[in-house]
């Protein structure tokens, strides 16, 4: 048996296994594209608030937890930030790196971590379709999605994207 | 020229094709108003307009709107400085419309520090909007008189946006087009971080007017003295986003520590010059840490004066 340290080191190294994944980024946006046609096809059945709707959520939170390192933010941005979740940017930043980036690419806040708008912006240049969605302007989070599934959002809740006097 | 959109001094300057200069406050450690006057009274004889900074390197200091409204009734030039580190989106729009109340034009909107680089590492960060999410948050009130939520303003204020940028951090070939994006959010000029390392100013200019975006942003380039071999050392490995080359330091280092103070003054007076002579570089602006004295002899050294007087 494992003590707890070792066996969440364990854990920890599982899933880093999954997070070579998102190297190459090509690979997780034909994924994500798959997996969103799929949802659409089921579009009804995905009301906001249903048990279908929560077992959405429940894969995201697993599965994109375990690739993305996803914090559930309920507003996926995944193709315009190189397939790189930004939500794990200490900052959340969602349009780009801060002033703050170390000369060796790593981040203000954790030197020990690579940035991740370095590792953003490297990805969305080895995208296949949507690498130049990197330069498009996202709306402020709406915090009230947060544990929400992002891919149910989509479909569902669309106004809720942005605030409502964001420019669209 | 273009039509003012703002009122502003800074944008009167900068709009008539002048060389502008603006100078950074320290922001006092203190309650007393006179604290603030002694160094706007320095800095007024020598720029166009003062930043009042918002606890920048996320140390607490007196808060911006705190010295902007000092600044403003004494009829000094302001551009106050928003970060969206400690406050949400309901603060932000309150304090933006508090300071156009107060006379302040110029806004320059930046990300923030982390708390973890200042004396406070355990506060909360909030980040809950991000420099450029913030642009567009300003121009929203201004030009649209709306806030974020759509509820109309009585009166929109009038602001003169800017914006930070990092020429000289990673991931390089990224920072033209998140400048793009600042300018497209509403950024009409740009005061960028320390530059020492002029070469690299250079190509991240020639990437800015490759995309047109020099005719459509001031850019302000960002200089300061360093004060010793020693304190650039600790500022490259502390402050983050400040790059100084070897070659600097080496040269600090090179003449003996009492004339050190004296040789980074030089080598900020030559950067200036240099940059000066960049196209699509229309001011400075000067960041001197608890050197205040110096910039004044700077502006003067470099060639920048007379100003025109700053109080109304
Ligand atoms: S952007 Fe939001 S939904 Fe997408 S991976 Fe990151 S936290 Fe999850
Ligand atoms: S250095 Fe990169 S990861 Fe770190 S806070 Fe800045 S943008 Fe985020």
């Amino acid at each position: 048996m494992l003590d707890r340290p070792a066996r969440r080191a364990h854990a920890g190294a599982r899933l880093q296994l999954l997070r070579g994944l998102q190297d190459p980024p090509r690979l997780l946006e034909a994924a994500y594209d798959v997996t969103a046609a799929a949802l659409r096809r089921v579009r009804r059945l995905l009301v906001p608030g249903s048990g279908a709707a929560r077992f959405v959520a429940w894969t995201e939170r697993v599965g994109k937890g375990a690739i993305f390192d996803c914090r559930m933010c309920g507003q996926c941005v995944l193709h315009a930030t190189g397939m790189t979740c930004p939500m794990t940017c200490p900052k959340q930043l969602r349009n780009g790196p801060c002033g703050g980036v170390r000369a060796d690419g790593h981040c203000e806040v954790h030197p020990e971590r690579c940035c991740v708008w370095v590792q953003a912006w490297d990805r969305s240049r080895r995208m296949r379709a949507c690498g130049e969605d990197v330069r498009q302007i996202l709306p402020p989070l709406n915090h009230s999605l947060h544990d929400t599934s992002a891919w149910v959002n989509d479909l569902h809740r669309q106004e809720l994207l942005a605030p409502r006097a964001w420019p669209r | 020229m273009a039509p003012l959109k703002s009122g502003s001094r800074l944008e009167h300057v900068l709009r008539s094709g002048r060389f502008a200069v603006t100078a950074e406050l320290n922001p006092p450690d203190s309650a007393d108003p006179q604290s603030v006057y002694e160094r706007a009274l320095v800095l007024s004889e020598v720029c166009d307009a003062i930043n009042a900074t918002d606890a920048s390197g996320a140390n607490v200091h007196m808060s911006s709107v705190g010295v902007c409204a000092l600044l403003t009734r004494a009829g000094y030039e302001p551009v106050m400085q928003v970060s969206c580190r400690d406050r949400n989106r309901i603060a932000i729009q309150g304090d933006l419309l508090g300071a156009a109340a107060m006379g302040v034009r110029n806004v320059l909107c930046i990300t923030g520090d982390g708390v973890q680089a200042g004396d406070q590492p355990d506060a909360k960060p909030v980040f809950d909007l991000d420099s450029v999410t913030l642009l567009r948050t300003a121009r929203l009130l201004g030009e649209e008189g709306r806030f974020l939520s759509g509820r109309q303003l009585d009166v929109p204020p009038r602001f003169f946006l800017g914006a930070a940028d990092n020429p000289f951090a990673p991931p390089f070939e990224f920072r033209p087009l998140r400048l793009a994006k600042k300018v497209e959010a509403g950024a009409d000029f740009i005061q960028t971080q320390y530059c020492f390392d002029v070469p690299r100013l250079a190509e991240y200019l020639r990437a800015v007017r490759d995309l047109g975006l020099h005719e459509r942003v001031f850019i302000l380039v960002g200089v300061g003295p360093l004060r010793s071999a020693r304190a650039a050392e600790w500022i490259r490995t502390h402050v983050p986003g400040v790059v100084i080359p070897d070659a600097i330091i080496r040269r600090l280092a090179g003449v003996p520590a009492a004339r050190q103070q004296e040789e980074g003054k030089d080598i900020c007076v030559e950067i200036v010059r240099q940059v000066r002579e960049l196209e699509g570089v229309s001011g400075v602006h000067v960041m001197a840490f608890r050197q205040e004295q110096l910039v004044a002899r700077i502006i003067e050294e470099a060639g920048l004066l007379p100003r025109q007087p700053q109080k109304r």
